[in-house]
């Protein structure tokens, strides 16, 4: 049992102070912002829930907000199965098991813009590794920066290829936590490879794959700089995620006002979205 | 047995391949990538290496990316380990709300915070310093840390810091000496989030930075744009930001796989 102790303030404020220099100041800038229109030199005039109202009725919204969600649901239903699949099909123990963690996360720690250009010289369609393969020799067109969904499907791959470890961890970490004792319970019982699955394997990882999906669903809602060196949200606008839509219009056009609403509704909905996840995948521990 | 690694060395090829690319192209010379497709370098050349470590432009940006990510860890781990350590004791006033706003952080875009971000660091003349990035970062790293540190603390029984008061230890000496060796592991493994998460940032980064402090991820949109597209030279910089993820992962390799599942949420 925890203690009930108010003096533990004491322990959190270091962190308190810190996060709500960076988060309360800026927020309440934006919220500043989304209020009000401004014609530059600093002269700002109240402009209610306008901006509001705007974004929520705008189609280039719409289309950002909707090219947004087919992503993440794109992604999330490819990486969780497929880092589950390759987590079970890990050896528990060996030599090789650091080499491959370690070779596996690799792609985890390397600066997003690197990912970004590395998957555009991997994929240009004459001197890249995979344009140059699709084209030449399995003779398929594909150039990204013509074809909406050669762009999509490459998008996707590099999510894939940079985030499928993270899934792949944690899950195994879930797994490696399971006793021998289970196991050798389930063989006695005559339990199938499914059914050890179902009743030993999913369970031990749920807490770790909760973990896994929000995660993974945060950072892929907010996704800016990877699509934005890989096709720069092209070709037209079919790649243009939320993120990269709202750095257009904040920095791109300086409409801050629209901006800044737009901002606080994207925010919005990400804490909406993850509380969700957040309550569905862990109900069964309540009850 | 045998059959089921055929599916995690076809992953890693996978993930190799890409890397294996990029490599390949920094040995290139400018004239072989544009003259068309080649697997391996024709004409190796040490050529794209030679200007980055020779021209300041160049390894000034490492030097900074580094400096911010080390004082970012720093800073992250030392604060989120008594909040983590009394999120995992003791109950407060608030204490669960607290927790919550703090993951929500998490959960921010960075889209969002790059211009009120610029115009709060540069009001308190942090701009384009170590200092405005290692602090921006912590946004989203402090929340991670006190989540996994949380866990981790989690998992120790609470008889050992009673043991310890009985004995006589003080607090800090208790926590310096006993409880932190204790959770070693999990200190590795947020140390290593907060290295990754700031090391692959570059958004609020650049938003963040000029001249004086400019990560190298910057360096290399703007070189790569002044200079004609110079693959080679492109490719080499990349190559080189792999190689300090690569060093920490490895310190870390033992402790991934149990860290993780220690981690709760």
């Amino acid at each position: 049992m925890k203690t009930e102790n108010q003096k533990a303030w004491f322990f959190v404020l270091p962190v308190l102070l810190l996060v709500a220099f960076n988060a309360l100041i800026p927020m309440m800038t934006v919220v500043n912002y989304s209020v009000q229109e401004t014609f530059g030199d600093n002269v700002f005039f109240w402009q209610g829930l306008d901006w509001f109202q705007q974004i929520l009725r705008s189609e280039r919204f719409h289309a950002a907000l909707g090219r947004q969600f087919l992503f993440t649901f794109l992604i999330l239903i490819i990486e969780v199965p497929l880092g589950i699949a390759i987590a079970l099909s890990m050896p528990r123990k060996g030599l090789w098991v650091p080499v491959c963690l370690v070779l596996m996360a690799l792609p985890m720690l390397i600066p997003w813009n690197v990912v970004g250009a590395m998957w555009n010289i991997f994929t240009l369609p004459d001197i890249g590794l995979l344009g140059y393969f699709l084209n030449h020799v399995l003779g398929i067109n594909y150039d990204m920066t013509q074809d909406p969904l050669a762009a999509w499907v490459t998008i996707i791959t590099m999510d894939v290829w940079h985030w499928t470890s993270l899934v792949v961890l944690l899950s195994y970490a879930g797994l490696v936590s399971i006793p021998d004792a289970y196991y050798q319970a389930a063989k006695i019982d005559g339990a199938s490879n499914w059914s050890v699955f179902r009743f030993i394997q999913l369970p031990k990882m749920k807490t770790v794959l909760t973990i896994a999906i929000l995660l993974r669903f945060m950072d892929s809602f907010n996704i800016y700089t990877e699509p934005f060196v890989l096709t720069g949200g092209g070709p037209g606008n079919s790649t243009t995620m939320l993120s990269i839509d709202l750095v257009k219009i904040a920095l791109g056009q300086f409409d801050l006002g629209p901006a800044a609403a737009m901002s606080l509704i994207y925010f919005a909905i990400t804490l909406l979205v993850s509380w969700l996840f957040y309550t569905l995948m862990t109900k069964d521990d309540l009850n | 047995m045998q059959k089921r690694s055929i599916v995690p060395i076809i992953y890693i090829l996978f993930l190799m391949l890409p890397i294996y690319w990029l490599v390949a192209m920094s040995f290139k010379t400018t004239n072989e990538i544009l003259a068309g497709f080649s697997l391996f370098p024709q004409t190796f050349t040490l050529e794209n290496y030679k200007v980055i470590f020779t021209d300041p432009s160049w390894y000034w940006g490492y030097i900074n990316s580094i400096a911010y990510v080390t004082i970012n860890t720093v800073i992250s781990i030392t604060v989120a380990l008594p909040a983590a350590y009394a999120f995992s004791r003791y109950r407060f006033l608030g204490d669960k709300q607290l927790f919550f706003w703090l993951l929500t952080n998490r959960m921010a875009p960075a889209a969002v915070f790059a211009l009120p971000f610029f115009q709060l660091y540069s009001a308190v003349e942090l701009f384009d310093t170590y200092w405005a990035v290692a602090l921006a970062h912590c946004l989203f790293n402090i929340p991670l840390s006190v989540w996994i540190l949380e866990g981790f603390m989690g998992g120790v029984p609470k008889e050992l810091d009673e043991t310890a008061f009985v004995d006589g230890y003080s607090f800090p000496r208790f926590f310096a000496t006993i409880f932190i060796p204790s959770i070693k592991a999990g200190v590795g493994v947020a140390a290593f989030f907060c290295f990754m998460f700031s090391w692959v940032e570059l958004l609020l980064a650049k938003t963040l930075t000029a001249v004086a402090a400019k990560p190298i991820a910057a360096t290399m949109t703007k070189t790569a744009s002044s200079a004609g597209y110079e693959l080679g030279l492109l490719a080499a910089a990349g190559t080189l930001t792999i190689i300090p993820g690569a060093i920490v992962i490895y310190f870390v390799r033992n402790y991934i796989a149990k860290g993780f599942a220690m981690g709760r949420v």
